[in-house]
């Protein structure tokens, strides 16, 4: 029984690498969705063998409420409140992994004491059972070398531990992502408590050797565990407080990614291969898509970590000049997008927020009905989540293949005619590449003012997130067009 | 058209150019309506336009006056292309506005002439090259006109196709085009011999011209030489010294020498024309080889040309000097002209009121105005064109590119040594049993490196939704605690498989939504 059990772990665990390695490609995507959900089910198959009736029920009892509630929000939410969604479901996994920890804790006490306990009964035979079930179960206790033991606590302690920071710090992410509430750690702009870093510092250190006073104890004492837990939640809480919403694509990959390292930990606890393998492979996914999007801000994983831009001081020109833009109104981007032959699109954040998608996939269908080519060019921070445009503009039914990264298409703006820009603004700003003091210095960015005519969708002439001014606004090939980019973009489709 | 009439709207006149040989005129009726528009009255000399094939009925009907010569003359507003002759000047009076070419680094004479009727004088060749002015820059647009032109007056006296051919006749090969000077007409120039299939290559002294050559169709002939930047702050190009001219006239010499056509328009403001082609170099070129000289009204930049014809050497190559190439497009000059006036009125008139107002705040108009008031206001103070100045700082920023920031290696050996230590550690102090687990781990950690690496980026967001879920596997470890016999193991472990569910089932049900909207172009 044990064999087939863990065979079909195995076969579990190939399934989720077959899901991952076919959602790398949009053929392959639904089928890889497809062996996710198979390796599942056979992995919570084979469990339910190790169950017993009673567990059996109040699984499926849990797994009914949970199932449903994760289904209705499933069908119900919006694509623009996908990075909400995704956090949310970060913070149950981390909630998930602190419970097994707590309960792999307990049961490591609990095993000679529970079971331990000879009933008072006539049939010698049940007697004689329970007593080597007992015997059995010390001898486990017994057998475990010290080694073993504290390799057990430790697993225990950092399960915990990065499930904890998981838990809180997804939820001040959703939080902020959902930006109706009041409280001050769900606001967008970055919390700066004073030495923040030191803080977090602090917290660790701290953690750490509350963990070898946890496994150098005797009996390995409940309050190390629980002072941790209390550190690790308000670390998470401070973690994510400390960034700002448009570094948001960054922090969603980092839970994802501790999300996997917390199972991978109760892999450890249970010593549970399927867990680990599982753990491990959403633990890598998720520091990669980190280490793109820190890639694509060029910046160290440690400085987004430590907090949003415009904490060192920039050697600022005072007053400078930047010339005069000019502005154009909706019929006259119409005229200019009828007279170009290619179009490139480049939305960001601010698309999402005035929920312009559709508007601007009708957009795309009136000028693609007219002749003209147009497509889509995609920052990989763009929005606030890893590949946040892309599913909107799915959901606006622009096909995929028309939506361009930015190393597919920086090198086409020059033959382009017109470059829409939609609620972007650091991710296409020339200072990135042009002024070495700029704080955006050296991060790649959209080359859309190679083009030869820019019209920036913008509410207002404020500066974008890094809070530096964009000297794309003012080249003589831009033009801007204020107000919300929904209505704008609706006029100039009713004016085509 | 409904035009408001206001007392103090001002009367445009748009005299005959008597100029000899002159065919184009400062008004289309296409402008006569903008420039009613804008409030001004317009009153057009009967037959201005029929060399550019507009006659009075279609400047009637767009709204214009049809007048004599002496009433066009008596207008508060004179649009002209040429500068007016002597017995022009009689005709006008105190406090007009004459806006024309004028040259007047060239034409003291004729300025001091204006100033002495107390003419506001404008001159359409003065326009600053900065970006706000373009859309009046006539001297562009008629250089664009002149470019285009004088590759069909080549192509007109070249006895031979421009595009190579394979026909059933034999092959022919494409003509080679040298043209010399990249501004506004040798960039036309370029376009032009290029979309006539011509194997077309340009010159010219600044650098920065390459990029734009390149964009025309044309191949930049770059000079063996120590930079020099021919550019100058004003936009034009300035007088080079004498080591360059020699390398320049090397390359030269070489061309001459291959290609059938050459194209010269280096001409430097107010000053003589470079000597760039001479007798020898001429020589030197095939017979049946074609060269037309943009800069003959300035001397020429070839010698031998004659300013307005077209000579034959003895070794059969023919020299185009006609100094009228943009009024051998009347139409086509007429409309860009005419359009430069109006942009030029739109500026001039910012209330669209029909009144004008010469502001010197303006220095667009500042530039322009030659004679205001009975003062003569020549040369204007100078102003620098920001493009040029300003690539210097970029260059030397572009220098020191902002290098991606590297990792320390001292900090990057520090952490593969940390990482060798706590390895060792492990193996020795860790339990046998840990062993195979942290085998599996690490594994897993390189194939999911691996097999996560190739994800496209538009479907990073469905892969955070399976990853997701299938971190939902936690629930396993739940799943096997929740029928423990502690009830608080079991209360724990329950509440554990009811979120981890929501996970699972949500996860998986939010990226299989995705994926449907994902979808390929029909």
């Amino acid at each position: 029984m044990l064999g087939l059990t863990h065979m079909a772990y195995i076969l579990a665990a190939l399934l989720f690498i077959m899901a991952l390695a076919g959602l790398s490609k949009q053929e392959t995507a639904k089928m890889g969705c497809l062996s996710g959900m198979i390796g599942m089910a056979i992995a919570l198959v084979a469990t339910f063998a190790d169950v017993s009736a009673v567990g059996f029920a109040l699984i499926i009892v849990a797994m009914l409420i949970g199932g449903a509630v994760g289904i209705y929000v499933a069908k119900k939410v919006q694509m623009t409140q996908m990075p909400e969604l995704i956090a949310c479901l970060h913070s149950f996994v981390g909630l998930a992994a602190v419970l097994v920890g707590f309960n792999s804790f307990i049961h490591l006490g609990a095993i000679p004491s529970q079971i331990c306990q000879v009933p008072v009964s006539d049939s010698a035979e049940e007697v004689l059972n329970a007593v080597v079930q007992c015997k059995d179960a010390v001898l486990n206790v017994v057998a475990k070398t010290p080694a073993e033991l504290n390799t057990e606590l430790i697993e225990i302690f950092l399960g915990i531990f990065i499930g904890a920071i998981t838990f809180t710090g997804s939820i001040v992410a959703y939080g902020k992502l959902n930006g109706t509430y009041k409280l001050r750690i769900f606001k967008s702009a970055p919390l700066q408590l004073p030495y923040g870093n030191y803080l977090n510092l602090a917290a660790l250190v701290v953690s750490f050797f509350l963990m070898i006073w946890f496994v150098a104890a005797d009996n390995a004492p409940v309050l190390p565990l629980l002072v941790m837990t209390v550190i690790a939640l308000v670390f998470g809480v401070h973690l994510v407080a400390a960034i700002g919403g448009a570094d948001m694509p960054v922090v969603i990959s980092m839970l994802n990614s501790y999300s996997g390292w917390a199972a991978a930990a109760s892999g450890f606890m249970l010593e549970n291969d399927l867990l680990i393998v599982t753990g491990a492979l959403v633990g890598s996914s998720g520091a990669i898509l980190s280490y793109i999007m820190c890639k694509a801000m060029n910046r160290s994983f440690i400085s987004v970590i430590a907090g949003g831009f415009g904490n060192a001081p920039v050697a600022k020109k005072e007053d400078e000049e930047m010339g005069e833009y000019s502005e154009l109104k909706a019929p006259e981007v119409a005229d200019l997008l009828k007279n170009s032959s290619s179009v490139i699109i480049a939305p960001g954040y601010g698309m999402a927020v005035a929920q312009a998608q559709n508007a601007v996939a009708q957009l795309t269908e009136k000028l693609k009905a007219r002749g003209v080519e147009v497509r889509f060019a995609i920052h990989p921070v763009a929005g606030r989540l890893p590949g946040h445009m892309n599913v909107l503009l799915a959901e606006a039914k622009v096909p995929y293949d028309i939506v361009f990264e930015m190393d597919e298409i920086n090198d086409d703006f020059e033959n382009t005619d017109t470059v829409l820009v939609i609620g972007a603004n650091d991710t296409v700003n020339p200072a990135a590449s042009e002024d070495p003091l700029s704080p955006i210095a050296g991060m790649p960015v959209l080359e859309v003012w190679k083009a030869r005519n820019v019209v920036v969708f913008k509410r207002s002439m404020n500066p974008g997130y890094a809070g530096v001014q964009n000297p794309l606004f003012f080249k003589e090939n831009s033009a801007m067009c204020f107000g919300d980019a929904k209505k704008t973009v609706e006029d100039i489709v009713a004016n085509i | 058209m409904i035009v408001i009439k206001q007392g103090n709207a001002m009367l445009i006149g748009i005299p005959k150019e008597s100029f000899h040989g002159e065919t184009r005129v400062a008004a289309t009726p296409d402008t006569v309506a903008k420039l009613l528009k804008l409030g001004f009255e317009v009153a057009v000399q009967n037959n201005a336009g029929a060399l550019a094939s507009f006659d009075d009925a279609s400047y009637q009907n767009a709204g214009a006056k049809i007048v004599k010569e002496k009433e066009a003359w008596g207008a508060d507003i004179i649009f002209k292309l040429n500068a007016p002759t002597d017995a022009e000047i009689e005709l006008m009076h105190e406090g007009q506005t004459l806006v024309s070419f004028i040259r007047p680094a060239q034409n003291s004479e004729l300025v001091e002439k204006l100033n002495a009727k107390k003419v506001t004088v404008l001159a359409m060749d003065m326009v600053p090259r900065i970006s706000r002015a373009q859309s009046l820059d006539a001297l562009s647009s008629t250089a664009n006109i002149s470019g285009y032109r004088a590759v069909i007056e080549a192509a007109h006296a070249f006895g031979r196709f421009f595009t190579g051919q394979v026909t059933a006749a034999g092959k022919v090969p494409p003509a080679k085009v040298m043209i010399i000077g990249a501004g506004v007409a040798g960039l036309a120039a370029i376009g032009t011999a290029h979309s006539l299939g011509a194997i077309v290559r340009a010159f010219d002294t600044r650098l920065e011209v390459a990029e734009q050559i390149r964009s025309m169709g044309g191949e930049f002939l770059k000079l063996d030489f120590k930079n020099e930047e021919g550019g100058s702050s004003d936009g034009y190009a300035k007088v080079m010294s004498e080591d360059f001219i020699k390398a320049e006239m090397e390359l030269f010499a070489k061309q001459c020498k291959e290609v059938d056509i050459i194209i010269t328009t280096a001409a430097i403001p107010g000053k003589k024309a470079p000597l760039l082609i001479t007798k020898e170099m001429v020589a030197s070129m095939k017979a049946g080889s074609v060269i037309v000289d943009l800069a003959a009204a300035t001397g020429g930049n070839c010698e031998g040309t004659v300013a307005g014809e077209v000579i034959t050497t003895p070794n059969g190559v023919k020299m185009i000097g006609y100094t009228d190439l943009a009024a051998r497009l009347p139409a086509q000059s007429s409309q860009l002209y005419s359009t430069n006036l109006v942009n030029l009125a739109k500026l001039l008139c910012k209330n669209k009121d029909g009144s004008i107002n010469v502001d010197f705040e303006d220095v667009v108009l500042r530039n322009m105005t030659v004679t205001k008031d009975g003062d003569v206001t020549f040369p204007p103070p100078k102003i620098s064109v920001s493009a040029a100045p300003q690539a210097k700082p970029a260059e030397a920023q572009a220098a020191e590119k902002v290098e991606p920031k590297k990792a320390n290696p001292a900090f990057k050996i520090g952490a593969l040594a940390l990482m060798v230590v706590l390895f060792m550690l492990m193996g020795a102090y860790a339990p046998a049993k840990f062993l195979p687990h942290f085998t599996v781990f690490v594994l897993s950690c390189v194939v999911g490196y691996y097999v996560v690496w190739n994800v496209t980026h538009s479907l990073h967001t469905p892969l955070m939704s399976v990853t997701n879920a299938i971190s939902g596997i936690v629930v396993v470890g739940a799943m096997v605690q929740i029928s423990n016999s502690s009830i608080l193991i079991g209360i724990l472990a329950f509440i554990g498989v009811l979120i981890v569910s929501i996970n699972i089932f949500g996860g998986f049900a939010v990226t299989r939504r995705m994926l449907a909207m994902f979808r390929k172009q029909q």
